[in-house]
């Protein structure tokens, strides 16, 4: 399993992180280095192996549906980088 | 039809239902649907997505899709998991939701639309859960709009909301089907008491997906995806315009493409809604957050004997067991507060026909022009039922009827049609003696008319039997003052 | 007088019960050692005046049992209006609005917070070198790591900057900074302790566990953090009650050895000082045999942890946006203000991983990748059950390595991922382990692993007791 340059950018706008091109060509190297090993996975046959996604088998934890009290707001504004009186701003979204 | 001539319509729909819980899908935060609060007073570390925090599934809203599901004659699965569904958006705290992929709650099902000659059925592929998106409200910009704002502000009270994600197939073949069928499934839905689902405040929004193919044609063409038309006539709208459009296109020698489109109602228009970036690779696998949920048999089987008579089966009773004409079982399931109000009503007076009537004109009217709900009225079934046992004995006559009525909406009587009748001195003259008074006056005082019927213009009877009735105030038995005429003219 | 700081938890307690000394006095203690020691960077946040105002409280309460014990919190634990950063730029100046279920349970305990330890940021690393707010020393050799990714709580534990430190387990992030430090670090069952308020890294792998000096410490205070949460769906607590160990013996115990041979990279030191250790074992009247895991220890077994483990993180991180807290960057429309929040706010280790995840899980590579990665998985829990079979646990050393020098592995991530060989394994599964220092190899620590079946842990507190009273490990500054 190989990994190029464009596969890092694809991953970067997936993963939505601003990559200078110094770095997108560090991590290019790097990704391919650690792929070239742990892609080797794909080449095992597993067709009969079940997957596991969880190592505990548990099921149908559910919760009852009784309110619980929110947070303030403003202890929840509190850490905002811009808040408004009531509301969290963001820079426009689709420009 | 919407569909343009020479082109058959391929509608499938996706239909978003915001659950009615107390609390939100993965946190017990208040669930903050028609009535959300200020803004962000709704809000904890899970549904604001705070580092560390993690989902914890309601119960209710499992059991309520389940329901839904069961309603629908899903397969219910027997190992349902839920999938992070990844893109980043604002109104996406996570930048993840929690949903369901290809091992959902309900499998397949279908909803049969009663119609006058017959059922229409549209097919499921899935029902499943997920959690609503955050609200932003764009500042700044013209109409607040997206272009040209200057930001927008996130309200995370909605976020998290319980939303039950129901997908047909595309069985759906004109603009009208599909609004008809939406509309019957909203129906279904609120008689199931799983959501309000209320079109103008979001907790239904209905999504379509729409193409052509030449009649006879196999396989499916590219289809569009429309957005979030928020009321029955709207999605009919859009529909029909996306298939002129598709049409066009098609006859104009182009191919359509594959894209999400947001109808304008106001000026019958539609625009291709910006892409979520990426948002064709969602990467979704199993959440590690949550359990897997295996529903046990002894809950499905609490769930199916919970389950109300469904608006379609109900329908199909009233017309077979009561002898009702389609379109009154119809219209008596329009609410199935409705529903079970008429069938009390029909339950005292054991008259099915008149009860369908009174039910479907004077106390549905009352309801409208008053703007109350079933359980509002101050009607109680058992007052109509009395009233309809009143005329059905010939107490009061019609006119009376409707005074009684009046009466009891008002609260006289104590919801006695009887005493109302008696307060108010409207029982219907069936006294021969009394009446012939009448009709001997009313004889009287039209001569050329009388001596006209005697020589045989028999039509004048109704004019004598008007005169009668006016005279008494409307009071009087028809058929007897009829009879009392012929006796007193032959 | 006898340092305070080198005294055991349950020394501390017996001396705060007979009024030898107060809780504040304990707590001065080791702000002084912490303050001493600075220049070990173990610490990113430390409050001297809430922690005094606390041990004062604690004082005038005078509550029994852990009431005045100092503990540490790694900084991937949400703590209520105290800087939580996961050693991340992205998180700085963050107060959570809430408290982690273990935090929350330590106070009700009546352990004093002292502060919050410095860790490779987000927990991904094996050396503390990938903290945005530098890096920790290791207390043997300054010029050395500490392990990682809690090097800062095991690094403040063996230089008696705190007798218990909780950090967080996702490949090994408990247990080999417990060996390259020399202290006992356990990581439970996944499912032992709540992850509530501890900032994700690998949800089906992460798991909170204590550091301690002996092996008694280490059970009170996982006495204190184990249980069952409504908070967390996948937190079912322990069976039973953790118990105290006391056998000084290992008869009736059988102890499944992993063979060194044919595993590249375990240096001699470690490997003598293991075998050693099962010498002991045997004169303890353990029956040790040899286990084989024919899969967890291959190429395959840890691609398969860094093709999960990063997968989850890519969707686990994907949080930090900039728009509720933590790192903005300015940008024209919100999503360039997303990329470039994140291409500032993360270091490059993170990066790397969010790369990889979002790769591994992307469409066309899913089933080759993350697929392949989940029925690994499988293959290693079935590894376990065989071994298991014929034993009580399975040992091995905890870190194919003692300690190395900083900065020596920081440039090859596949070298530092072979630092996790021995404990992956034990994440992909989800079965406890406990690592204690049993030796020294160039006078640096060597810790050795017992791995035991899910919800074993009062078996290993007990093996591990009786072995670490019989190898008579002394810890760094006994002497002090």
């Amino acid at each position: 399993m190989t990994l190029d340059l464009a596969d890092v950018r694809h991953a970067a706008a997936l993963a939505h992180i601003a990559l200078d091109e110094d770095e997108l060509a560090d991590l290019a190297g790097e990704l391919a280095g650690i792929l070239a090993h742990i892609g080797r996975i794909g080449e095992l046959n597993l067709a009969d192996v079940p997957p596991t996604a969880h190592a505990l088998d548990l099921v149908n934890v559910l919760a009852e549906d009784l309110p619980r009290p929110s947070l303030p707001r403003d202890l929840l504004l509190a850490n905002a980088p811009d808040a408004t009186a009531d509301g969290f701003r963001v820079p426009p979204i689709g420009a | 039809m919407s569909v343009p001539a020479g082109w058959e319509a391929v509608i499938g729909l996706e239909i978003h239902v915001q659950l009615a819980t107390r609390t939100k899908m993965f946190c017990r935060c208040e669930n903050g649907t028609g009535s959300g609060g200020e803004p962000n007073t709704r809000v904890c570390p899970i549904c604001s997505a705070q580092p560390g925090a993690l989902p914890s599934p309601n119960r209710a809203a499992v059991e309520r899709t389940i329901a839904v599901g069961l309603a629908l004659g899903s397969e219910i699965a027997e190992h349902a998991i839920f999938h992070r569904k990844n893109y980043f958006y604002p109104d996406c705290p996570k930048a993840y939701q929690i949903s369901q992929f290809d091992q959902p709650l309900c499998v397949g099902g279908q909803l049969a639309v009663p119609l006058a000659d017959g059922d229409h059925v549209v097919r499921f592929e899935r029902v499943h859960l997920e959690e609503d998106a955050a609200k932003t409200v764009h500042e700044g910009g013209e109409g607040g709009r997206v272009a040209g704002s200057s930001g927008a502000v996130v309200d995370f009270n909605r976020c998290g909301t319980p939303l039950m994600e129901m997908v047909t197939r595309p069985d759906l073949r004109s603009a009208e089907e599909a609004s008809r069928f939406a509309s019957f499934l909203r129906q279904t839905i609120v008689a199931l008491g799983v959501s309000e689902c209320d079109m103008e405040n979001g907790s239904l929004r209905v999504d379509a997906n729409v193409s052509v193919r030449r009649p006879g044609e196999d396989g499916f063409r590219a289809k569009a995806e429309l957005k979030n038309m928020n009321s029955f006539s709207f999605l009919e709208r859009g529909i029909a315009r996306e298939l002129r459009r598709q049409a066009e296109i098609y006859e104009g020698g182009g191919e359509v493409e594959t894209q999400t489109l947001h109808y304008d109602p106001a000026a019958d228009e539609l625009t291709v809604l910006r892409s979520k970036e990426l948002a064709h690779d969602y990467r979704y696998f199993p959440e590690p957050d949550l359990v897997p949920i295996e529903p046990a048999a002894e809950l499905l089987e609490r769930l199916r004997g919970e389950l109300p008579e469904l608006p379609g089966t109900r329908i199909r009773r009233f017309e077979r067991e009561l002898g009702l004409p389609f379109a009154q079982a119809a219209d008596l399931n329009g609410t199935r507060e409705l529903a079970d109000y008429f069938e009390q009503v029909v339950a005292s007076s054991g008259d099915a026909k008149a009860s369908a009537n009174w039910v479907l004109n004077e106390f549905s009217a009352h309801l409208n022009e008053q703007r109350l709900t079933v359980p509002e009225s101050p009607v109680a079934p058992a007052s109509l039922a009395g009233l309809i046992a009143l005329i059905a004995d010939g107490t009061v006559g019609s006119a009376g009827a409707k005074q009684v009525f009046a009466g009891l909406v008002a609260g006289e009587g104590g919801g006695d049609a009887r005493a109302i009748v008696e307060a108010r001195g409207l029982g219907q003259i069936a006294d021969s003696g009394a009446l012939a008074a009448l009709v001997a006056q009313v004889v009287a005082d039209h001569p050329e008319q009388a001596a006209e019927f005697r020589a045989g213009k028999g039509a004048l009877i109704g004019f004598f039997v008007g005169q009668v009735m006016k005279a008494s105030g409307g009071r009087a038995e028809p058929k007897l003052v009829q009879q009392l005429i012929r006796d007193a003219l032959a | 007088m006898t340092d305070r700081t080198t005294l055991s938890v349950e020394q501390m307690a017996r001396g705060i019960a007979a009024r030898e000394f107060s809780r504040v006095e304990l707590a001065q203690d080791h702000l002084a050692r912490i303050e001493a020691e600075s220049d070990l960077g173990c610490f990113l946040h430390v409050d001297g005046e809430r922690v005094l105002a606390r041990a004062e409280t604690l004082d005038q309460a005078g509550g029994s049992g852990l009431s005045g014990i100092p503990i540490v919190f790694k900084d991937n634990l949400c703590t209520q209006g105290v800087p939580t950063t996961a050693g991340s730029r992205v998180l700085e100046g963050y107060r959570p609005p809430y408290s982690a279920t273990v935090v929350e349970r330590c106070e009700a305990a009546g352990l004093v917070a002292i502060g919050k330890a410095n860790m490779d940021e987000f927990a991904m690393g094996s050396s503390n070198e990938n903290s945005a707010y530098g890096v920790v020393r290791n207390p043997w050799d300054r010029t050395r790591v500490p392990g990682g990714s809690s090097g800062g709580p095991a690094a403040s534990v063996a230089a008696g900057l705190a007798p218990l430190a909780l950090g967080t387990d996702t490949g090994g992030s408990i247990r080999q900074p417990a060996a390259l430090c020399g202290v006992v670090g356990m990581k439970p069952t996944y499912g032992v302790v709540s992850r509530y308020g501890v900032i994700a890294f690998a949800s089906s792998l992460d798991q909170v566990g204590p550091f301690a000096r002996s092996v008694r410490d280490c059970a009170l205070a996982l006495s204190v953090i184990a249980g069952a949460d409504d908070y967390d769906t996948t937190c079912v607590g322990l069976p039973e009650p953790v118990s105290l160990p006391e056998r000084e013996d290992l008869r009736g115990v059988t102890i499944g050895a992993l063979a060194m041979d044919g595993i590249e990279g375990v240096e001699p030191g470690v490997r003598a000082a293991y075998e050693a250790s099962l010498g002991v074992a045997r004169e303890l009247g353990a029956n040790v045999t040899e286990a084989t895991l024919e899969f967890s220890l291959t190429p395959h077994a840890l691609a398969a942890y860094y093709l999960i483990a990063p997968a989850e993180a890519s969707a686990n991180l994907a949080r930090y946006d900039g728009v509720r807290y933590g790192l903005r960057a300015d940008g024209g429309d919100v999503f360039e203000m997303f990329d470039k929040t994140r291409g500032a706010g993360f270091g490059r280790e993170v990066k790397r991983r969010c790369l990889i995840g979002a790769y591994a899980l992307s469409a066309g590579y899913y089933d080759a990748l993350y697929g392949q990665a989940q029925r690994v998985r499988t293959l290693i829990r079935r590894d376990f059950e065989k071994a298991f079979a014929g034993c009580d646990m399975v040992v091995s050393p905890t870190s194919p390595s003692v300690a190395f020098e900083l900065g020596a592995r920081s440039s090859d991530p596949l070298a530092m991922y072979a630092c996790d060989l021995f404990t992956l394994p034990g994440n992909l599964a989800g079965l406890p382990g406990l690592s204690i220092p049993c030796g020294l190899s160039e006078g640096l620590p060597v810790g050795l692993q017992l791995l035991g079946p899910a919800f074993s842990e009062n078996r290993l507190l007990a093996a591990g007791h009786a072995l670490e009273q019989a190898l008579a490990f002394a810890p760094l500054g006994a002497s002090r």
